[in-house]
């Protein structure tokens, strides 16, 4: 995992600079781009996203959004975070509907109330299956969480993690070489390095396999998730 | 005690807070007679490491001196330490604030500058959400004739040397309208006695504030800061029993955590 160079996709919203601490303090060497065919020729991406959907929605809409597919059909793994998780799926319904980039199939809806929001703080995350984003990890740990809004509708076998603030949505979910959390792990102390810890070392397996796993890609139905 | 499923898992969280001045961690009684109480880097990643929740940094010397935060030491954290970190003192704009996100601050602890200017939270609301906004709330229990309809409590500034005529309970109840999205409470007659929270004044604040309130001021013993979080407090912090290691954080979230919902951090250094 050492060495590894991951490419932070920026949107320009929203204040990344802890979540590229927390790569580099990893190992890793970060480049902080929007441009097309630095994405394109990326073999491990993070997509974050702090605020809104619609703004980074938006910057990704055209060239880095193609480039993004692109580099996933080239055998790049990605990691989504936050609102950068959010992205990855069909569609968003924060401040009307807005589609996504439809990596990962399901809907971003509002939690409910009865709780508060926004969901902020620490809460646990249980793990529903195996991936290598999970190796170490117990159902003790806890993340940290700053949203109001989550993925709903997600078919069960990509859930990885569940929470519970007000409903039981998907935390973590991965898909072939696509993954993505909605609590932020660079925030999330021990539990949450030692998880962008296994994404490097995951990424890094896979480039240096090439071939370790066809890119089961994100318009696969029936791949499975890698590691298993 | 939590026999059915709750709605959420959401944890009561333990924050150490680390009072700075000139880049040094101090501690007075008081806001006074301050003793050194080593680096703010080291002492952050040591309480992450036993499992803090958050990490509160007051710099102490920027209101009084009138100078900026320095940030020199809010970035070596932030390279370190990787749990949510609360930057307070001297933040008196947007692009104060703006400065402190960019060296690593998670949330923005904001005091003098609010009373000043209350337009200040919604502006930093606004430009960065509420979630980054913390109103830092210093308040001294009203005596003699201002206590003779009962309990009060004026908010006062400057590290507790300036009275500002304002209520506190109505200042907390202003400052989340304007956007603030936590509210960090000291009771000054408590801070650094240890001898327990004002839980009067917690629990009429928890009563009214939507959002978490962190009870600050007097923590001394495991029992005091259960008190608090029974008194409806989402955090309680503490600095004299962390500095002094009466207790590790590890055995504070211990104990807290057979009756409330605590992160027990697996393999935290105790």
């Amino acid at each position: 995992m050492t060495g590894t160079a991951a490419t932070v996709i920026d949107a320009g919203v929203g204040n990344i600079g802890n979540l590229v601490r927390a790569l580099r303090h990893l190992g890793a060497e970060v480049e902080i781009t929007c441009d097309p065919e630095t994405i394109r020729a990326s073999r491990c991406l993070v997509l974050p996203g702090v605020g809104a959907f619609r703004p980074p929605r938006e910057v990704l809409r055209g060239a880095p959004e193609e480039a993004i597919r692109s580099a996933l059909d080239g055998g790049a793994t990605l990691l989504g975070i936050c609102i950068g998780y959010q992205l990855l799926f069909d569609s968003s319904e924060e401040f009307g509907t807005t589609d996504g980039l439809a990596l990962l199939p399901g809907g971003v809806t509002e939690l409910p109330g009865g709780v508060p929001l926004p969901h902020i703080g620490w809460n646990r995350v249980f793990a529903v299956r195996d991936h290598p984003l999970l190796a170490g990890s117990t159902n003790d740990d806890h993340y940290y969480f700053v949203h109001s809004f989550a993925p709903q509708d997600v078919p069960e076998e990509w859930v990885l993690g569940r929470c519970r603030h007000g409903r039981s949505f998907p935390a973590i979910t991965g898909r072939g070489r696509i993954a993505g959390t909605q609590f932020h792990p660079e925030k999330s102390g021990a539990a949450g390095l030692r998880l962008l810890g296994n994404y490097l070392a995951w990424a890094g397996d896979l480039a240096a396999g090439a071939d370790g796993g066809a890119p089961e890609g994100h318009g696969g139905t029936h791949a499975t998730a890698a590691g298993h | 005690m939590r026999a059915t499923i709750e709605p959420t898992g959401l944890t009561r969280r333990i924050i150490p807070c680390l009072d700075v001045a000139a880049g040094r961690v101090v501690k007075g009684v008081q806001f006074k007679n301050l003793t050194d109480h080593g680096d703010p880097t080291e002492a952050a990643a040591r309480y992450a490491a036993e499992g803090a929740d958050e990490i509160v940094f007051l710099d102490i010397t920027a209101a009084p001196e009138r100078r900026d935060t320095d940030l020199d030491w809010v970035r070596r954290t932030a390279e370190q330490v990787f749990i949510p970190l609360s930057v307070g003192g001297g933040v008196r704009s947007v692009d104060d604030g703006r400065k402190l996100l960019l060296a690593g601050a998670d949330k923005l602890g904001i005091n003098t500058a609010a009373v000043a200017e209350p337009e200040l939270l919604t502006r930093l609301a606004e430009r960065f959400g509420s979630q980054c906004v913390v109103l830092s709330v210093d308040a001294k229990r009203r005596e003699g004739d201002a206590a003779a309809n009962g309990p009060g409590w004026e908010v006062v500034t400057h590290g507790g040397r300036t009275p500002t005529g304002l209520d506190a309970l109505e200042w907390i109840g202003e400052g989340i309208e304007r956007g603030a999205g936590e509210i960090l409470l000291t009771s000054i007659d408590s801070d650094g006695t240890q001898a327990g929270y004002d839980l009067e004044l917690l629990r009429r604040a928890s009563a009214l504030s939507p959002v978490p309130v962190i009870a600050s001021g007097g923590a001394g013993t495991l029992e005091h800061l259960a008190d608090a979080l029974e008194t409806g407090a989402a955090a309680v912090l503490a600095a004299s029993i962390f500095h002094q290691e009466t207790y590790s954080v590890g055995a504070v979230k211990e104990y807290l955590g057979r009756r409330y919902p605590i992160r027990i951090q697996t393999g935290a250094s105790r």
